[in-house]
């Protein structure tokens, strides 16, 4: 406890803990919309995505990589929710081809034009989440606090038509929602959200952001709202529990709320199992 | 001027066309089924009458009224609804949503209307149930109390009865038809050719050959006669 409250002092451990359960409350929001739509590894696609983006900025030698990461990620998440429930290649397939064919093209061209002499390491910081949450600059955390009130605000003001949306979209339509409007919303900001926790948090940890909570709730709970509420609340505390023990320990950031959200969808499954759900 | 008139209507997906020339009207107060084979276009048809996708050809005009957004749709079940979590209360309120406009939340007025459609379709006392733990017939009456909540004035509805057993068929042929007493329009997607028959006030036939008329005009035309023969020759022999 006490070397807790020793570490807390030290600005880069309270920026982690922001961060961290920022974006997982961010993604966890949006998680359940995600599982429901079949998107439960759009997380995983677009992080690929967004390394691919990042291997040609490389390339080119850009300064701000952002310029075409956001871009190319947005679009992709927007082309993949957009082909949705008509499409002739399904939604996990068509996540999967991106994700693995973005995945194969960035260390390709990576390996084509390196300029770095730590390739290896590059690339598996990138995926696996490097110790990079712990080196947080203010202005990053502004920017990520920043997003993430817009995500939760937008989340919270359109929350019924996400709903309605999420449960049938031709009903929708029928009552003059306009639906796709609603299905870009969500695509961009999955997209924002990502970008965002790569860079932070590593391409591993968001997909389990976004799957797990909403999967344990799920097994506890029968109302969108309170599955809603619960995968939020069940992924803050993960993300916190997660970030202080491996700060303790000295286990990497990503794998430990990993972790810690594996045990609480077991426990919920447990839970749940003993509720007769 | 009719709630809804369709003139020289074709449909189908990307080149394929589903139906052609289609012409029929719908007035206030009518009960229009339509029948035809597995795979004729009954549900394109009506995804074409909601806007859900465009006509390859023809007009659809709305009057008498009636404003796109004021249509009640029941749609044949799809996958996704089948491990959502959402209460029942959840999804009849969102038949509201057409009412909102840009305001984001539902105002009280829209939820006691929830509840009028939910009491009116007698599932008040599931209120606070998981749809996906209902029983068939529940659910079509939760998606039927949604629909009301969108419309007070014409449903859609597309094989409203599909699944269920003869008793809760029976059931919710007498509630769609006491809300067609009450001045509600329908307009029913239904393979069930004798309860057509006994409720509907108008027929629409789609397939090979297509009929528009009246439920006695249908019931002594060619067509109708034919398929009401081979419909029953289907019952006894399935
Ligand atoms: N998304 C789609 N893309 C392409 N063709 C489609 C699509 N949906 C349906 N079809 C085709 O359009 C035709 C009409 O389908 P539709 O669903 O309207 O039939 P239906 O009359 O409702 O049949 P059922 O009685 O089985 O519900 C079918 O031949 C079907 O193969
Ligand atoms: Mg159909």
């Amino acid at each position: 406890m006490d070397k807790l409250i020793v570490y807390m002092q030290y600005p880069f451990v309270r920026y982690a803990l922001i961060v961290g359960i920022l974006i997982a409350l961010c993604s966890s929001l949006l998680g359940v919309t995600l599982v429901l739509k079949r998107f439960s590894f759009i997380g995983d696609g677009l992080s690929h995505v967004a390394f691919g983006a990042m291997a040609i900025a490389a390339v080119f030698q850009l300064t701000n990589k952002m310029m075409i990461i956001l871009p190319v990620t947005i679009l992709s998440a927007v082309l993949l929710l957009r082909t949705g429930q008509n499409a002739k290649i399904k939604g996990d397939a068509a996540i999967a081809m991106i994700s693995v064919g973005a995945l194969a093209f960035g260390y390709l061209i990576m390996n084509i034009f390196s300029t770095s002499s730590n390739l290896t390491g590059d690339v598996c910081s990138t995926l696996f989440g490097s110790t990079s949450i712990l080196t947080l600059t203010s202005g990053e955390v502004w920017v990520c606090t920043i997003l993430s009130i817009v995500v939760v605000l937008l989340f919270v003001l359109f929350y019924n038509r996400i709903f309605a949306v999420t449960f049938d979209e031709d009903f929708s339509r029928s009552a003059g929602t306009k639906a796709d409007a609603y299905n870009l919303m969500i695509a961009i900001i999955i997209a924002v959200i990502i970008v965002l926790a790569m860079n932070l948090v590593g391409s591993l940890l968001i997909s389990a952001l976004v799957i797990f909570p909403a999967l344990s709730s799920m097994r506890l709970f029968k109302s969108f709202k309170s599955v809603t509420i619960c995968s939020a609340i069940l992924s803050v505390v993960c993300a916190f529990a997660g970030i202080v023990i491996s700060i303790l320990a000295g286990t990497p950031v990503g794998s430990t709320i990993v972790a810690a959200d594996v045990l609480v969808f077991a426990i919920c499954h447990v839970l749940g199992k003993i509720r007769g759900v | 001027m009719a709630f809804i008139t369709v003139t020289d209507l074709s449909l189908g997906y990307d080149t394929q066309v589903v139906a052609c020339d289609l012409n029929f009207s719908v007035s206030k107060g009518d009960y229009l089924c339509i029948v035809g084979e597995n795979g004729s276009g009954k549900t394109t048809l009506m995804k074409t009458l909601l806007h859900l996708k465009e006509p390859i050809s023809g007009k659809i005009e709305t009057g008498d009224g009636l404003k796109e957004n004021e249509i009640g749709y029941l749609p044949q079940q799809t996958i996704v609804q089948k491990d959502f979590p959402a209460s029942v209360r959840e999804i009849v309120l969102s038949g509201c949503q057409g009412r909102c406009g840009m305001r984001p939340f539902y105002n009280r007025e829209e939820k006691e209307l929830a509840k009028e459609n939910m009491e009116r379709m007698g599932i008040t006392h599931l209120a606070g149930c998981c749809y996906r733990e209902l029983s068939g017939g529940q659910q079509q009456r939760v998606l039927l109390a949604r629909a009301l909540c969108a419309t007070r004035k014409i449903l859609l509805l597309d094989e409203p009865v599909a699944g269920l057993d003869p008793v809760v068929t029976a059931q919710m042929y007498e509630l769609i038809e006491g809300l067609n007493k009450d001045g509600i329009t329908i307009i029913m997607i239904s393979h069930d050719i004798s309860s057509a028959a006994k409720y509907a006030s108008h027929i629409l036939h789609i397939g090979n050959r297509l009929f528009f008329g009246t439920k006695e005009e249908y019931l002594n035309s060619d067509i109708g006669r034919i398929f009401i023969e081979r419909w029953k020759g289907g019952e006894i022999n399935g």
